[in-house]
């Protein structure tokens, strides 16, 4: 398994020829001639993209996605490394459900799957769940998290950010208050007003963040913050770092697009939790993510089988599909729009989560010896989004349609291709 | 473009319709005016003026058609325009419809079906300004103001001086 | 004039004018002389009932009927009906069926929509109240109905103020309203406890007031919504005497209004909570007025939709 990647461009500018074997990145010059070549004339080579929120579905949901088709997508995405969150059926909190997912992944061998744990038994929120059974299991769950739904009992959320100081874990929070948004179908605002939509107010999740932001002071633990949606959840965020406290937090790629007037001719494809939102949110959360204060970019991959979206608004599914659409829509609105550098991009979308998660193997600067996850991009061609044409089981994007820029061409996955030319390697990887 | 009838022939002519209309019902015992707008209701104001002037004056009304038009398919749905059907009814009546056009026919026949929708007049005649021929059903006027062949290709306009300014009838080519 | 009637935002002024100035006609000959008019022959329409509302049904059927449309009734009691196939499989039915126009009457916001967006149908959709978003041939009928008391608005409601009282946030009736009497150039008030105004209104285009007594002398039309009781059990009022006693129609309230005011309400009224019986059946009521006018201007929107010739099937937002 050795390859050459012949004339990529590095962040730094420099075109060079990256040889590959034993799956690490083994010699970097000019010339290079070490086993298959793949050229990469005029593409930029970055390391592999790491996403900590994708739901893959399996056990349970099979219909909408299985561990093997949800790595196909992210090798799709460029993504070597995925967490899986644990809303499964049955839910991910017990050791043998996380060694499943695990073993599922490496089964699969299209990305490396960490499996996420749940918080509460059952995602409940009545009880811990055995963090530490899951930690030391095979998988070595670190990040933990009911996310579908959010730990609102304030106690528990305290007790689980204190059990996991133990293994240095992280409790990673979906903000959503439970009694402020009962039946919550939109963003509460002018549109759910004028469309007959019960809202789902920026306060519900600004509140568990102001709450849990000081919680993981008091308590000196590490808290993460799931897909941010608000301006107001940026200044508290900002707040929170200023006092030095350790929070680190994520935003999806539709919520740094798209606004919650898509939702005027009640397509259910753009029902998400939590929803999208304002203009004036969007630009708070895109100079949140240029400035830092949002460290990573998380997708937040909800596949939904069709009968869940085409019906309407009040039945469907809550979720959109993202891994195949992630870096483009990133690229889209954060380096089209000058806010962002590919530096910047590389760092929230690979090495940021990587050093979060602690994957080692992810996330690393392209030299010798670093593990070989990688992703080549050609940064100057434009795609329409073809939902036919999605790796994933599921179809329900809110991009169908649109043209993107960058195309992402090779994936290398522990020094194996997983992706050729836009396209899965089929069985498995190309030794 | 030709005038084929002016001002004065169009005054001539309804005075004449009027006292055809007189002799025809022996009087105007229960005859009722309906014009069918928007121009045969003003021509039919104008018999009625001539009727009241002449011998007596009738109830003068007007029956819009459009609801009972058979080519509604065609084109976007029309207007209604004003039906007044005279406190008097039409029961037992002599119905005069007054139009501007006689051509296919279809007008009337749709107008023959509204007034079987309101009731049982005694008779209904009909009253026409130009009849221009082409007939597509088996429709014929009681009281012509004057025949004018035409070529299917042409058509007939009617001004008049209560919504066009001016009375005269012309002759256009184009359908 | 658009295939559908799914939003008041359907229609451009002139367009609605047109419904009521139809509906104007309608009721000279359909409510007189010709009962029955040949107009719809051969086309079929049929009332998707999904939420229970007789009123409604019988008044659009009727409006079909008269115009000599052939009518299919369908009940889909909502809950009995498992969720995402009630929608797409029925529609589907409703197609093989030929139907030429769907009424119909859901519970969830957007289903109206839904329904004319989904490729499933190639009927013209008129909605009759879709969740808590529109009820557009309501706006209509009401707007009709006001019209032909002050007749010196027949061409522009400029210079009319409106009171609309009650539950403004889960009512569709409300919207409408709002869309369809600012559209017409009416002057707009909202009177409603603050937990009933939507957190949108600073959008739209009407005053609001939470003080009803403050409002009652300047206006021409006083229209009550429905308040379920209900909603007392998720704090939007503290008891139904709280709620009668700051926004009720009582005698009192009824007597401070102008001598040519006029009290409307969409119906079914709760005699004695937001209305009291005498207000209901009091000289200045023209509620009955509201259920006749009902059918004339749904059979305006019928004769609108179905009338002509096939309508292009752009839906505005």
């Amino acid at each position: 398994m050795e390859f050459t990647i012949a004339n990529a461009r590095l962040l730094d500018g420099s075109v060079v020829d990256v040889a590959i074997a034993n799956g690490v990145i083994s010699e970097i010059g000019n010339g290079l001639n070490v086993g298959k070549k793949v050229d990469a004339t005029k593409n930029l080579m970055i390391p592999g993209l790491v996403d900590l929120h994708t739901h893959l579905r399996e056990p349970g949901r099979e219909d909408s996605e299985t561990v093997a088709t949800g790595s196909m997508a992210a090798a799709k995405g460029g993504f070597t490394a995925i967490s899986a969150m644990a809303n499964t059926f049955p839910v991910a909190d017990t050791a043998g459900v996380v060694e499943q997912v695990y073993r599922l992944g490496q089964e699969a061998g299209f990305c490396d799957v960490f499996p996420i744990g749940a918080v509460t038994q059952g995602l409940a929120g009545k009880s811990l769940a055995e963090l530490g059974a899951m930690a030391n299991s095979k998988a070595r769950v670190r990040i933990f998290s009911d996310d579908g739904k959010c730990v609102s009992d304030p106690l528990l959320m305290r007790r689980a950010l204190e059990y996991v100081k133990t293994f240095n874990g992280i409790i990673a929070q979906h903000a959503q208050e439970p009694a402020l948004t009962v039946d919550s179908q939109m963003n509460e605002g002018i549109v759910s007003s004028k469309l007959g939509l019960v809202g789902w107010p920026a306060v519900a999740e600004e509140a568990i963040i102001a709450r849990d932001i000081l919680l993981a002071e008091h308590v000196g633990s590490r808290l993460h913050i799931c897909h941010l949606t608000t301006a107001g959840g940026v200044d508290l965020v900002r707040f929170a770092k200023a006092r030095g406290i350790n929070v680190t937090a994520e935003v999806t790629p539709h919520h740094l697009l798209l606004t919650d007037d898509l939702v005027s001719n009640y397509d259910p494809v753009f029902k998400v939790n939590p929803p999208l939102r304002t203009e004036k949110d969007v630009l708070a959360l895109r100079k949140g993510l240029a400035d830092g204060t949002i460290d990573i970019v998380g997708t937040d991959h909800a596949p939904h089988p069709n009968e869940d979206k085409d019906c309407e608004w009040q039945s469907a599914a809550f979720g959109m599909v993202g891994l195949e659409t992630a870096l483009s829509v990133v690229v889209k609105a954060m380096i089209d729009t000058k806010m962002m550098s590919w530096a910047d991009l590389v760092d929230r979308m690979s090495i940021a989560p990587a050093k979060i998660a602690g994957y080692a193997r992810h996330g690393q600067i392209i030299k010798v010896g670093a593990a070989a996850n990688l992703t080549i991009i050609d940064t100057t061609a434009n795609w329409v989004v073809d939902r036919n044409r999605l790796a994933s089981k599921s179809k329900n994007t809110p991009f169908e349609g649109m043209q993107l820029p960058a195309k992402i061409l090779h994936t290398f996955l522990n020094g194996k291709q997983v992706l050729k030319d836009g396209a899965i390697m089929n069985g498995g990887a190309i030794e | 473009m030709a005038t084929v009838l002016d001002a004065g022939e169009i005054g001539r002519a309804l005075k004449r319709i009027a006292h055809e209309i007189i002799e025809h019902n022996h009087g105007l015992e229960n005859v009722v005016l309906l014009g069918i707008p928007t121009r045969g209701a003003f021509l039919g104001e104008r018999i009625g003026a001539f009727l009241k002037e002449i011998q007596s004056p009738v109830p003068v009304g007007t029956l819009d058609i459009t609801l009972h038009r058979d080519d509604l398919r065609m084109r976007p749905p029309r207007p209604l325009l004003p039906t007044l059907i005279p406190s008097g009814g039409i029961e037992g009546k002599h119905i005069v419809l007054v139009d501007d056009v006689l051509y296919s026919g279809r007008t009337i026949r749709a107008a023959l079906d509204a007034i079987g929708e309101i009731g049982r007049p005694a008779t209904v005649q009909l009253a026409v300004l130009v009849d221009r021929g082409h007939r597509q059903l088996p429709i014929r006027a009681d009281y012509v103001g004057k025949n004018i062949p035409t070529a299917a290709s042409e058509s007939v306009k009617v001004s008049l001086e209560e919504i066009d300014g001016k009375d005269f009838v012309e002759i256009v080519a184009g359908a | 004039m658009n295939k559908h009637l799914l939003s008041i935002n359907d229609l451009s002024e002139d367009e609605a004018f047109e419904i009521l100035n139809t509906a104007s006609e309608l009721a000279k000959i359909s409510d007189g002389p010709m009962k029955k008019l040949p107009t719809l022959r051969g086309r079929t329409v049929v009332n998707l009932f999904f939420e229970d509302s007789t009123r409604t049904r019988i008044s659009f059927e009727s409006a079909a009927k008269r115009l000599s449309a052939d009518v299919i009734n369908f009940s889909a009691k909502g809950s009995s009906v498992s969720k995402g196939e009630s929608l797409k499989d029925t529609a589907q039915t409703l197609q093989a069926m030929g139907a030429d126009a769907v009424v119909i009457r859901h519970g969830a916001s957007g289903a109206a929509q839904r329904l004319a967006d989904s490729g499933w149908i190639s009927a013209s959709v008129i909605n009759a109240g879709d969740g808590t978003h529109e009820h557009p041939t309501q706006a209509l009928l009401d707007a009709y109905t006001i019209r032909s008391k002050f007749p010196e608005f027949s061409k522009s409601f400029k210079g009319l103020r409106v009171a609309i009282v009650g539950d403004i946030l889960h009512s569709r009736v409300a919207r409408s309203n709002v869309l369809l009497l600012t559209k017409l150039g009416a002057t707009v008030t909202l009177v409603a406890p603050p937990t009933l105004i939507p957190v949108g209104v600073v959008d739209w285009n009407v005053k609001v007031s939470y003080d009803l007594d403050s409002v009652l002398k300047d206006i021409d039309v006083l229209m009550m919504l429905r308040v379920q009781s209900e909603r007392m059990a998720n704090s939007f009022f503290p008891s139904e005497r709280e709620y009668s006693r700051g926004y009720g129609l009582d005698i009192t309230r009824l007597n401070s209004l102008n001598s040519n005011a006029i009290v409307m309400h969409p119906g079914p009224m709760n005699r004695g909570f937001e209305i009291s019986a005498e207000s209901a059946d009091s000289h200045k009521s023209v509620v009955l007025a509201q259920v006749s006018n009902g059918v004339l201007i749904r059979m305006a929107v019928l004769y609108q939709l179905l009338g002509g010739a096939a309508l292009t099937g752009e839906v505005s937002v």
